[in-house]
């Protein structure tokens, strides 16, 4: 097995790489510098490090305005704390399309024992109904570590969704570059299509390798942007496999399941499973035996791939 | 004190800028009504409170440019209360930041002058209408110039009823925490979208709450030009946050805005009105330059 990482850390160690590069950004913390890992980044440059305390309004808005003055920003907090800030982040780094990333870590039921209080699963479905609002979840470390470089660079303004669990390594550094709005296929295959984002990625990886046992044929896709969504990679991979299944650690209402359904329902009709937490909280427990409980593991997912081709 | 780029800002001593303010602000307030009257909805009574404050501020303290609206080393001025709006298109039209008649543009399908202040148009620093958000931002612009050592000025208008928001407590602590170079004016004009503050939820004792805050404040008649004036030479003889409490009248002095109990926050202005309001302001009836 690979070398398992959180994405959380991958952006940490970004932050200190793409540090290296250029003195314009800053980052943001609200009292959980230590868990987003911008505490990283604080003890190596803590004059580009500012806290605002436990106030996420005040994050957002104040990120906003730092943006203003040209420098690009990481605005860090759980990403349940995140919605805190909500509209904050629609009137002033949505609307006016301020270089602010807004860094939502520990993200979905991964998050483990804290429970549902800390368990967003509805932060995408949140942030995707912003216009200009990029929604990126990268699937593992390397993803995460390189997307700092395409956020700081790009002058948009995005959500980036992390998690706290380390998870399998499944790219690797010294090749990959990331594409935002580009869906990503890592296996090919003509009977169905897996597509997830996030932790889930590697979690389709293994149901293909299981699928593929029974001679069943899976795509998998780490769509790692669910919005803007690479609508041209749904509709085609729709068209070549006649089956999509997505797979997310968020509620199925308004994730990457309902973005891939909206595409196909309008262009492409095509049969769909969409798995994730089914409208309900989470609960407290490891956040791996969590995956366990929620069926988000590879034989799971392999098992409704296969009721979805039935 | 910065250097000030508005052209038509007045020369000489204190007393005659003074005089010349005076004699503007019953024309700032007669282009506020006839913008409110043409849009038939807007926000008249905030804006009518905040004329003699933001005249000050357009004159004497902010260097900015309006053939130049985003200069990065320009002034901001964060106007939070945005749904106030007319008094600041009023001024933006006046010193030539926007070219449109906003009599024709504000809130118009298509317009030029959103129904909230947004930076869409020249010379709106900030994104407002949702209020609560603004001296966050302020602080943010505040931090940014301190990293880059740019010596631009932070101003932020509040309304008073907007610092009800959590997230001004929230900014309000940041500043003093951080002793940010940000200088806030409420517009404490005591009535909000319902009913008068006191009786929604009172937010007195104000300056005694900033200053706990670690806030350096003063308190004027936010429509004598003197009492702005002196506070004003006082602030910017220091640093650090500092709050001005602009005592204001929401609606002045149009007595049938100022008697409503929320002083007229926001309505489509009758012809009757209309009429009324120019005759207070020292017009004619027919000095209107909307049509009836």
């Amino acid at each position: 097995m690979s070398e398992k990482i959180s994405t959380r850390n991958g952006f940490g160690n970004g932050l200190l790489r793409e540090a290296e590069e250029r003195e314009d950004f800053i980052v943001m913390d609200a009292d959980l510098a230590k868990s987003t890992r911008g505490g990283w980044f604080r003890d190596e440059l803590p004059e580009r490090w500012i806290n605002v305390g436990i106030s996420e309004q005040d994050l957002f808005a104040t990120a906003a305005g730092i943006a203003e003055t040209g420098h690009p920003v990481f605005a860090n907090t759980f990403a349940i704390f995140s919605e805190r800030g909500f509209e904050q982040v629609r009137q002033q780094i949505a609307r006016p399309k301020q270089n602010v990333t807004v860094v939502g870590s520990h993200a979905g039921v991964i998050t483990g024992e804290d429970g549902p209080s800390a368990q967003t699963i509805e932060d995408i479905s949140a942030y995707r109904g912003l216009p200009n609002l990029r929604v990126i979840s990268p699937a593992d470390a390397v993803e995460a570590n390189a997307l700092v470089t395409a956020l700081a660079d790009d002058d948009e303004p995005a959500y980036l969704r992390l998690a706290r669990e380390s998870i399998p390594v499944i790219h690797d550094a010294e090749e990959y570059e990331p594409e935002i709005g580009k869906g990503e296929v890592l296996r090919d295959g003509s009977d169905v299509t897996l597509m997830a984002h996030g932790a889930m990625v590697h979690v389709v990886q293994e149901a293909a390798e299981i699928l593929a046992e029974d001679g069943i044929d899976a795509r998998v896709i780490n769509m790692s942007t669910i919005k803007p969504l690479d609508e041209a990679l749904v509709v085609e991979s729709a068209e070549q496999t006649g089956a999509v299944l997505t797979a997310e650690d968020h509620n199925v209402i308004g994730g990457l399941g309902s973005a891939v359904a909206e595409v196909l329902a309008e262009q492409r009709p095509t049969p769909m499973k969409r798995v994730g937490i089914e409208d309900e909280f989470g609960t407290s427990g490891n956040g791996l035996d969590l995956y366990e409980y929620y069926g988000f593991t590879g034989d799971a997912i392999a098992e409704q791939a296969k009721e979805l081709l039935a | 004190m910065n250097s000030v780029s508005i052209d038509q800002a007045p020369d000489g001593d204190l007393a005659d800028r003074i005089e010349s303010y005076r004699q503007t602000a019953p024309a700032v307030r007669k282009d506020i009504i006839e913008m409110v009257y043409a849009a038939q909805s807007g926000h008249p009574g905030g804006s009518l409170s905040a004329v003699e404050v933001l005249l000050w501020l357009y004159n004497e303290e902010l260097n900015v440019d309006p053939a130049n609206p985003d200069d990065p080393d320009r002034d901001r001025l964060v106007y939070s209360k945005g749904h106030a709006c007319p008094v600041l298109y009023a001024l933006l039209a006046r010193y030539d930041f926007i070219d449109c008649d906003p009599n024709e543009e504000f809130r118009r399908l298509g317009g030029e002058l959103p129904g909230h202040s947004s930076p869409k148009v020249p010379g709106v620093e900030f994104p407002s209408g949702s209020l609560g958000q603004g001296l966050s931002y302020a602080n943010g612009q505040a931090l940014g110039a301190d990293y880059d050592d740019d010596d631009f000025d932070v101003y932020t208008i509040l309304g008073d009823g907007e610092v009800q928001e959590g997230n001004i407590w929230e900014a309000a602590m940041s500043a003093g925490e951080k002793e940010l170079d940000v200088v806030a004016i409420v517009d404490r004009n005591k009535k909000q979208n319902d009913l008068p503050v006191a009786e929604t939820m009172e937010i007195d004792p104000l300056a005694e709450k900033f200053e706990a805050f670690r806030w350096d404040t003063w308190e004027v008649d936010g429509h004598d030009f003197g009492e702005i004036a002196a506070a004003f030479e006082e602030i910017n003889a220091t640093d650090g946050p500092r709050l001005l409490i602009a005592n204001t009248v929401k609606g002045h002095p149009i007595d049938f805005m100022e008697a409503q109990p929320n002083g007229y926050h926001a309505g489509a202005i009758t012809d009757e009105e209309l009429d009324e309001a120019m005759e207070e302001l020292g017009y004619n009836a027919a000095d209107t330059e909307v049509d009836q």
